[in-house]
């Protein structure tokens, strides 16, 4: 064994808040609450094979004020775990570390979620889904 | 190919005891996941509703059961990965963290498992 224990990421203690852990840690978070969407997905769709009456109590759950509110940050959750994924797939490439590029980035994938986020809920209460 | 030192590899060294494989895992199920999800959430929104006998419609063609079923099945793996790792970063002792990776372990095998199995029953209509 090391005669030291070593050191565990992350130490937020001493970590200097800047936009770059900012994301990392929002990376995580959503990370975090999509594995439990998944659960929520999972429900859905044995509901479905369940029957009509199983998928109407789901439908019922998902489209109740707790429900909705999961669902809208679930969405979010999505879009910007799906921007900053593929920013981070980038860099897994090689690209986009200068200073500028993480920063341009980084906004694009918070901007981007919100904006993906707006768009699909209008065109979900547009279409009559809600 | 293990990219591991043979020192790194008999001291343990890092919170998950083993890394390369796991990295790699990861990043493949991240690109898959990509055209899975977006394919999953632009298929329900252009339905004409979400009715259950249109979802259900929807489903058992074979090509939305087995994208769904594969969407599942990486998303499942994906979400473990993610998870597990988050565990290993702040669950330190001993006793606690094997068990949540035992819980984490068997929740995913069982939504993941049961998903599977409920689009198979609308792909074969029972």
């Amino acid at each position: 064994m090391p005669a030291r224990p070593r050191p565990l990421s992350p130490h937020l203690g001493i970590y200097r808040w800047q936009m770059g852990n900012t994301l990392s840690i929002l990376h995580r978070a959503t990370g975090v609450a999509l594995a439990c969407g998944s659960l929520a997905l999972a429900y859905w769709l044995v509901s479905l094979a369940g029957g009509e009456d199983s998928y109407r109590t789901a439908y019922r759950a998902f489209a109740s004020p707790v429900g909705l509110l999961l669902l809208a940050g679930w969405s979010f959750a999505f879009f910007y775990h799906l921007f900053n994924g593929i920013r981070h797939l980038f860099w897994d490439a090689g690209w986009g570390f200068e200073r500028r590029q993480r920063h341009a980035s980084g906004w694009f994938a918070v901007i981007g979620a919100a904006v993906a986020t707006a768009a699909l809920w209008t065109l979900l209460w547009h279409g009559g889904r809600l | 190919m293990s990219l591991r030192s043979p020192l790194g590899r008999v001291l343990g060294s890092g919170s998950a005891k083993d890394g390369t494989g796991r990295w790699w895992a990861e990043r493949l199920t991240s690109v898959a996941l990509v055209p899975l999800t977006l394919w999953f959430l632009f298929s329900l929104l252009l339905l004409p509703s979400l009715d259950f006998a249109v979802i259900r419609a929807w489903m058992a063609v074979p090509m939305s059961g087995l994208l769904s079923v594969l969407l599942v099945a990486v998303l499942t793996y994906h979400a473990y990965l993610g998870t597990a790792a988050v565990v290993e970063d702040y669950v330190h002792a001993h006793g606690p963290k094997l068990l949540l990776m035992v819980s984490l372990r068997f929740l995913y095998v069982l939504c993941g498992g049961a998903s599977i199995f409920a689009i198979l029953r609308i792909a074969v209509g029972s």
